[in-house]
């Protein structure tokens, strides 16, 4: 994996590419994990899930010989939180990364199954990897944001799809650090650059970078490991603003972030789901006793 | 590995039990102090109450300071959240023992009032119960955590029985009242720690099996336990 390709930016090239990006909208509305019944369907694996936007379903990925996920199913809530855990080298970022294809940057990399975005599967040949990106918006564990200014930053996806004008522009900016909950801090520095603010700053600018483009789901690797608990705080807090709009998901080592912050948990390990549910449960009376190891500190 | 997690928790589990010791004791020895017409034991009860409550703020305060140390989850979570309740039972109780003391010690200013048959059943039964709540606890043991919760009701029968017994008494013969009045209480209390035996059966319950069981009707209706995997998440 090239980190540079993770940049943002990728995420909006092409993506004014209306026509293909309507296609994606249009499907029919997806079902559960189609597949299983409701007998066949282990209740710590499969909670019920009213309105997914994402339906992943049997999906399996290999990095050269090396399988890293082991047919994972599950459906995400829209508007709603949901949170990978899971020890280091489970695959829960490697999961993350399907979302929006993050892994066809890495060169041996293979993957079955499929992952259902309202009803269509986003490996079908013909999906525009560039429009998915822009509706399946990323951050990253590093805040990387572009040297330029703060406004620059988050004006950046909008130049692209070619609106130019400070008049259509101003707006945007606005609503987006507002929607970050940078606005008040930054609004009189919005021509500095964005390299000298905190990082927990810096962090909220790249969220509010990518909700400038309107995605429909954010995707969050580790967003608050390089912070603060002040700056954590602030982001897990921005977090229960921005739901009411996008779709999250989280990926995070921090098991009391977890637990604060989603309103589902997945459990991974060794590539495998085992266990998925309302993450009040599964923090309070897991179902299965690897979890309960886990998350109670007794793993190994 | 012993964490010091471990240890604190099973520091909490010890206090547990040398409080529930001392308000077993307490009730024993109130009861017995009834039977012999024992006053000093009834005095050594009233003062072990001191004991119980330094005991209950002890484990509190242990209890909370293992959630704020190490924000505990699941199994570990519901134990210190039933413990928490549980302290309070427990010191109820030992309350209630110290209530039937201050009675006995009245009482054994007057004559007996007649000889004591249900009474010693109840106490019987009741300590059972308290023993085997505590027990309950120990060994994780919800089978016999629920057979506690369905033993309420028997204690709640003998009660009644023996309230229409001491009416008759005191209906009969006016000069009884006092003593009936004295005897009633100690039923009540003794009905009262049955109830704080159940309260910690359900506490078990909830902590083994993560199943909240209270307020759900007739003891008899209680659903059975399914040990291994607890409540269950409605499949979709």
């Amino acid at each position: 994996m090239i980190v540079s390709h993770a940049d943002p930016r990728s995420n909006l090239r092409d993506a004014a590419d209306a026509p293909r990006a309507a296609g994606l909208r249009g499907a029919p509305a997806p079902t559960l994990p189609g597949l299983l019944t409701a007998t066949e369907r282990d209740p710590a694996l499969h909670p019920k899930i009213d309105d997914p936007i994402l339906v992943v379903n049997d999906l399996k990925l290999w990095y050269g010989q090396k399988q890293a996920l082991h047919g994972l199913s599950m459906g995400i809530a829209k508007s709603k939180i949901t949170a990978f855990i899971g020890p280091s080298g489970c695959g829960k970022s490697t999961f993350l990364r399907c979302f929006n294809r993050m892994n066809d940057l890495v060169d041996d990399c293979r993957i079955e199954g499929k992952i259902l975005f309202e009803g269509r599967d986003i490996f079908e040949p013909g999906v525009d990897v560039n429009a998915l990106r822009k509706r399946i918006g990323m951050v990253f564990q590093k805040s990387n944001p572009f040297p330029k200014s703060i406004y620059e930053n988050v004006a950046y996806g909008c130049r692209i799809h070619g609106v130019n004008r400070r008049a259509e522009l101003d707006p945007i900016v606005e609503r987006s650090l507002q929607g970050a909950a940078l606005w008040d801090e930054v609004k009189d520095r919005l021509h500095e650059s964005a390299l000298g603010l905190s990082g927990g700053q810096q962090q909220r600018l790249c969220i509010a970078r990518a909700i400038a483009v309107e995605p429909e789901v954010i995707l969050l690797d580790e967003p608050c490991s390089a912070l603060d608990p002040i700056a954590t705080a602030k982001i897990e807090e921005l977090m229960q603003e921005l739901k009411k709009s996008y779709t999250l998901v989280i990926v995070t080592h921090n098991m009391a972030q977890a637990s604060r912050c989603s309103d589902y948990t997945a459990f991974m390990y060794l590539g495998k789901m085992i266990e998925y549910g309302l993450t009040e449960k599964l923090f309070l009376n897991p179902m299965k006793k690897q979890t309960e190891d886990y998350i109670t500190g007794r793993f190994g | 590995m012993e964490r010091h997690f471990d240890q604190d928790i099973d520091g909490i589990r010890q206090l547990v039990l040398r409080m529930g010791g001392i308000v077993e004791r307490m009730i024993a020895d109130s009861l017995r102090s009834l039977l012999e017409r024992d006053d000093a034991r009834a005095e050594q009860v009233i003062r072990s109450d001191k004991e119980v409550d330094v005991l209950e703020k002890e484990t509190d305060e242990l209890c909370l300071s293992v959630l704020a140390r190490y924000h505990p989850m699941a199994v570990d979570l519901r134990l210190i959240a039933a413990v928490m309740k549980m302290v309070n039972d427990l010191e109820r109780m030992g309350d209630s023992a110290v209530n039937i003391a201050q009675g006995v010690l009245l009482l054994n200013r007057e004559p007996p009032l007649k000889p004591y048959i249900d009474l010693p059943r109840m106490a019987q039964l009741v300590q059972n119960m308290v023993r085997e709540s505590l027990d309950s606890f120990v060994q994780r043991d919800t089978k016999l955590a629920l057979d506690i919760c369905r033993r309420d009701d028997q204690i709640d029968a003998l009660y009644k029985q023996l309230f229409r017994e001491l009416l008759t008494f005191m209906i009969e013969d006016p000069k009884t009242v006092t003593r009936a009045l004295h005897l009633l209480l100690i039923a009540r209390n003794l009905e009262r720690i049955a109830d704080h035996a159940t309260n910690i059966a359900e506490d078990v319950i909830y902590y083994v099996e993560g199943r909240d069981i209270r307020h759900l009707g007739k003891a008899a209706d209680l659903p059975p336990g399914s040990p291994s995997t607890g409540s269950e998440v409605p499949i979709a």
